[in-house]
């Protein structure tokens, strides 16, 4: 048995070791400080514990500024301990469902929609709308369905099938002028066409526009998002669009499970929840359920 | 316009997934909000017979788009337990990977307090 322990945990071979370290007590490494380490405790970088579930009962209420979550009897607030409102009431339904999926433990990073809520009433950036219409339209001179590559050449191709449609459609439907481009600066944006797309987002509401910087931001294109705003493409389309590169790598190189389903699942979860709460967020949505109700 | 499919293909996607979240606690999905919602709105929409009816189209886009985010978290939270949420293996596990057993000393060991 080595008794001048140099290792902390101390693995051995199951037969024959002691023999080969035969060491007296005291030896050469018995002055090194080694008896005065803290011990590791077990499992010392676990991750922090998980928030658990602490109510039962996840409840919608309506107040004077809207929708109203309860969990329990207690009222959801938001970070910044604001009572947490929500003018739709699919929306409310929809973030309810989200708290009410949690079992056992509390998963953050899957509640996109209660994200989104609480962003928007909190508003930790402080930002006005120009300052988010202004962000989302930025990403137009780096937008990926306008930045094309030149080699190889099946690439240049699937980006030429699949991106050109939606530029023509944005094109048309916007009667602007986009373009795409190879050269490493990306596609030179004529300042028409930036001012005719502020003036389309300025049409949209605080809550809509931060979930349209949102999914412009998981998206990396304002084109894409332009077309899940219009119902021109589903999320799932718009996803594979945006990660038209990747795709063509993994259909060549193959894919990694943990990585690749990982990340799309994620990207499609964070589109989604960024496209359903633009949508039922954006007054025409309210004012048309308003007449069907009649 | 998206293609979207057939919306009654929705509607089921929509309420498997519902079953699959309640599966866990005791409730029947029935009972839950969402369902009612869901169900109440898709009756509603039926009663126009125009095919060309966008409020009947947007409301099927909603639809798709939150059994995307269903489907989406559900499946996400499955790959997450099954490849990244283990955490970091314990002493005794590690020595196992490579066949080692850590070493059992009963009078413990010196420099343990």
């Amino acid at each position: 048995m080595p008794s001048g322990a140099m290792w902390r945990s101390c693995l051995c071979l199951r037969h024959g070791w002691r023999r080969l370290l035969n060491r007296p007590p005291g030896g050469p490494w018995a002055s090194v400080g080694m008896r005065a380490s803290i011990p590791i405790p077990f499992r010392a970088y676990a991750p922090p514990a998980e928030r658990k579930r602490f109510y039962q009962n996840v409840t919608i209420t309506q107040g004077e500024g809207g929708f109203e979550i309860n969990l329990d009897h207690r009222k959801l607030k938001t970070p910044q301990a604001k009572l947490f409102t929500v003018p739709s009431e699919a929306l409310a339904i929809a973030v309810a469902t989200e708290w009410d999926s949690q079992q056992d433990t509390i998963k953050f990073y899957t509640m996109h929609l209660t994200t989104l809520c609480n962003t928007s009433l909190d508003n930790p950036t402080q930002r006005n709308k120009d300052q988010l219409i202004r962000a989302a339209v930025k990403f137009l001179d780096t937008d990926t369905i306008c930045y094309r590559v030149e080699e190889p050449e099946t690439l240049v191709e699937l980006q030429k099938n699949e991106w050109d449609p939606i530029l023509e459609w944005a094109e048309k439907r916007y009667g602007v002028e986009i373009g795409s481009s190879t050269s490493i600066m990306g596609p030179s944006i004529p300042t028409r066409t930036r001012e005719v797309l502020v003036s389309h987002l300025a049409s949209y509401n605080m809550w809509a526009l931060q979930g349209i910087e949102f999914v412009v931001t998981q998206l990396k294109s304002v084109m894409l998002t332009l077309g899940l705003m219009d119902l021109h493409l589903t999320v799932e389309q718009a996803v594979l669009l945006s990660r038209l590169e990747e795709e063509y790598q993994i259909q060549k190189w193959g894919h990694v499970e943990w990585a690749h389903d990982y990340e799309l699942r994620e990207l499609r979860a964070r589109t989604a929840a960024g496209v359903l709460f633009i949508h039922l967020c954006s007054e025409s949505t309210t004012v048309k359920h308003k007449l069907l109700q009649e | 316009m998206a293609a979207l499919g057939p919306p009654a293909r929705t509607l089921r996607g929509l309420l498997r997934e519902l079953r699959y979240m309640n599966a866990g606690t005791g409730r029947p999905y029935r009972d839950t909000a969402a369902y009612r919602y869901l169900v109440q709105a898709f009756r509603a929409h039926r009663v126009t017979s125009e095919k060309l009816c966008r409020a009947q189209h947007e409301l099927h886009f909603q639809a798709a788009t939150y059994l995307c985010l269903l489907r989406s978290v559900r499946e996400h939270v499955a790959l997450h337990q099954e490849f990244h949420g283990k955490g970091e293996r314990s002493v005794e596990e590690a020595a196992g990977l490579v066949g080692l057993k850590l070493p059992h000393q009963p009078g413990g060991k010196g420099w343990e307090p």
